[in-house]
């Protein structure tokens, strides 16, 4: 990886951070923090990680993403739009009525990309499981990437998913934990703890890798070591920062479930431009 | 049960479980359709699974005692183009998993097959915690989900191939455990959403589902000997409902009552009703589980003492005709 494809993902994160944010704002609510946070994440999946046909969502080789966190849907919709699934434009339309840009993914809108409408928690990672089973009882060479909340962690479902893929040796999966620490009620650790977050995957059968989710380039190297694992599952605990991008409320949980006004747009985007 | 009970049009071939239906249905069905794979909840043969993953080894994976993860993985299998069949207790495959059913499955809308297994008080001994009596009501109320109650146990094996081979979305199938009467015909006509008129008649109609469909024909023998004639109606998918029966019943027989191994309130009587105060209005009695948990006992004793069974479907017959007829 040259420091100009990295410079590449950086500002194609960028641009996927100011779409979100215009989308966000133009819709009125919606979920900022943790969009912006896992900008990298996405800018690094749908421009470099990820096998897809823009021009053709259900090309049946494909790489799967289902996003478990359904609440993060703007940064998911951003980047599909950037990735050429349809048109930026549409942005504008989020959570509006008979938008296809639903608060949380559904699929019966027909927005090309969504794989699943998804946003109760602690669901996305039992389907993702469910796919890459088929994958294998259909001898598929594709990758599931599940995105999963650490809050969303605290979900029973989730470790009972955990525990097939890892009886399966799913090493077509690969989750990945937006590990921000925070949640609606505070800090995950004053919530319901989580840690030791390492061990437990690793107990329930998983190949784990941390990584700084908010750095391209330890995020290309999570991702690789991810798919050169061939015994067993993966999962990606990558550690990042709610908000992210925007130095006025990085970190502040109070943003995780709203959107920005049009005052606070302009600022926020042209703290981004300096 | 005591077989060999003859009927006018209906004869009891001999006991048989309805899971032995279902199980039998999947295999057939899989036989012609290479998508079909069977999930499983530790309880396989329990719930006639095994006469599947007997036959189709590689074909069926093993999940443990993880409803809810079960049901996703089958959302995920099903948007892969595989046609997953996963069955457990109903009390489980119903209810634990009612979330992930609601959004994994209902509003992806994907086609899967969940059985309902040991649903009923007709479970027996287990007592109250394994007697499936809400399950109806609970996944009534969702969006894009088939419901389907056969009747015995060559309508469950009918009723699964169908719902393989008809439906494009979620379907739940419902039965149980004990054997019972099996008394309809493998080759008969079987349409998802079209009730059967098991008998016919005028003085009242009986809107049956599951077991106590051959208890209303019981019933309407014994209405018989007492000079009334009451149709029979076999509403094995409630849902979707077929209205047309209803309103028809309603019209022609002017007062109806409804039976189900399952709590009166949001079932199958909930559903008839729904149609019957919308569209023709008429006296209703329900015979059901009447709002309380069960308990431990043997099936046949289980149906008397809280009345779902021949005898009381008669006796509230009776009385409805009664008060139409006021």
């Amino acid at each position: 990886m040259t420091t100009e494809q990295i410079d590449q993902l950086k500002h194609k994160a960028k641009e996927i951070r100011i779409a979100t944010l215009k989308s966000l704002a133009a819709a009125g609510s919606g979920h900022t923090g943790g969009s912006l946070g896992m900008a990298d994440v996405m800018a690094v999946l749908y421009f470099h990680s990820m096998k897809y046909r823009s021009k053709e969502p259900l090309w049946p080789q494909r790489d799967r993403l289902l996003l478990s966190i359904g609440h993060i849907a703007p940064v998911l919709y951003s980047s599909l739009a950037l990735a050429g699934f349809f048109s930026v434009d549409e942005l504008a339309n989020l959570r509006k009525l008979g938008s296809r840009l639903q608060g949380h993914p559904g699929r019966d809108r027909g927005l090309p990309g969504i794989e699943l409408s998804a946003g109760s928690l602690g669901q996305g990672l039992s389907v993702a499981v469910g796919m890459a089973l088929a994958a294998k009882h259909q001898k598929q060479n594709y990758t599931i990437y599940a995105i999963l909340g650490d809050g969303e962690l605290q979900e029973g479902s989730i470790w009972e998913a955990a525990m097939s893929a890892g009886h399966y040796h799913l090493d077509n999966l690969i989750a990945l934990v937006d590990r921000n620490g925070v949640q609606i009620d505070g800090s995950t650790e004053d919530v319901m703890a989580l840690e030791p977050l390492n061990e437990k995957w690793t107990a329930f059968g998983w190949h784990v890798i941390n990584c700084d989710g908010n750095d391209i380039k330890s995020l290309i190297e999570a991702y690789d070591n991810a798919l050169l694992c061939h015994t067993k599952p993966s999962v990606i605990i990558a550690h990042t920062t709610m908000g992210k991008g925007v130095p006025e409320i990085e970190g502040d949980y109070h943003w995780h479930g709203k959107a920005p006004n049009t005052q606070q747009l302009k600022r926020f985007l042209n703290s981004m431009l300096q | 049960m005591e077989e060999g009970i003859s009927m006018k049009s209906f004869i009891n071939k001999g006991n048989r479980s309805t899971k032995v239906g279902f199980g039998e249905g999947i295999k057939y069905a899989a036989e012609h359709n290479d998508k079909i794979i069977g999930l499983g909840s530790d309880i396989t043969t329990s719930v006639g699974m095994n006469i599947f993953s007997e036959a189709f080894p590689e074909r069926f994976y093993s999940l443990g005692i993880a409803e809810q993860n079960a049901i996703g993985v089958a959302a995920g299998m099903a948007l892969s183009g595989l046609l997953p069949v996963f069955s457990t207790y109903a009390v489980f495959s119903s209810m634990r998993t009612l979330d992930q059913i609601r959004v994994s499955l209902c509003y992806n809308n994907l086609h899967v097959i969940i059985g309902g297994a040991h649903s009923g008080i007709s479970v027996g001994p287990d007592g109250a915690t394994h007697q499936a009596l809400e399950d109806i009501s609970a996944l009534r109320a969702l969006p894009n989900i088939t419901l389907i109650s056969p009747c015995d146990s060559s309508q469950t094996k009918v009723a699964t191939i169908k719902a393989i081979e008809t439906i494009d979305g979620p379907v739940y199938i419902r039965y149980g455990r004990e054997s019972m009467p099996d008394f309809t015909d493998e080759r008969q006509d079987f349409v998802i959403g079209e009730s059967q008129l098991m008998k016919e008649g005028m003085d009242i109609a009986i809107i049956a589902s599951g077991h106590l469909v051959w208890e209303s024909l019981l019933a309407a023998d014994k209405l018989k000997q007492h000079g009334f004639e009451a149709r029979v109606i076999n509403m094995h998918t409630i849902k979707p409902i077929d209205k047309q029966a209803i309103i028809k019943a309603a019209k022609e027989c002017a007062c109806i009552l409804t039976a189900e191994e399952h709590q009166i309130t949001g079932g199958l009587g909930s559903a008839v009703a729904e149609v019957v105060v919308k569209e023709f209005s008429v006296p209703m009695s329900f015979v059901g589980m009447p709002n309380c948990f069960g308990e431990s006992g043997k099936a046949r004793d289980l149906l008397d003492k809280y009345g779902m069974n021949a005898d009381t479907i008669f006796a509230k017959a009776v009385k409805l005709i009664k008060r139409k007829n006021q």
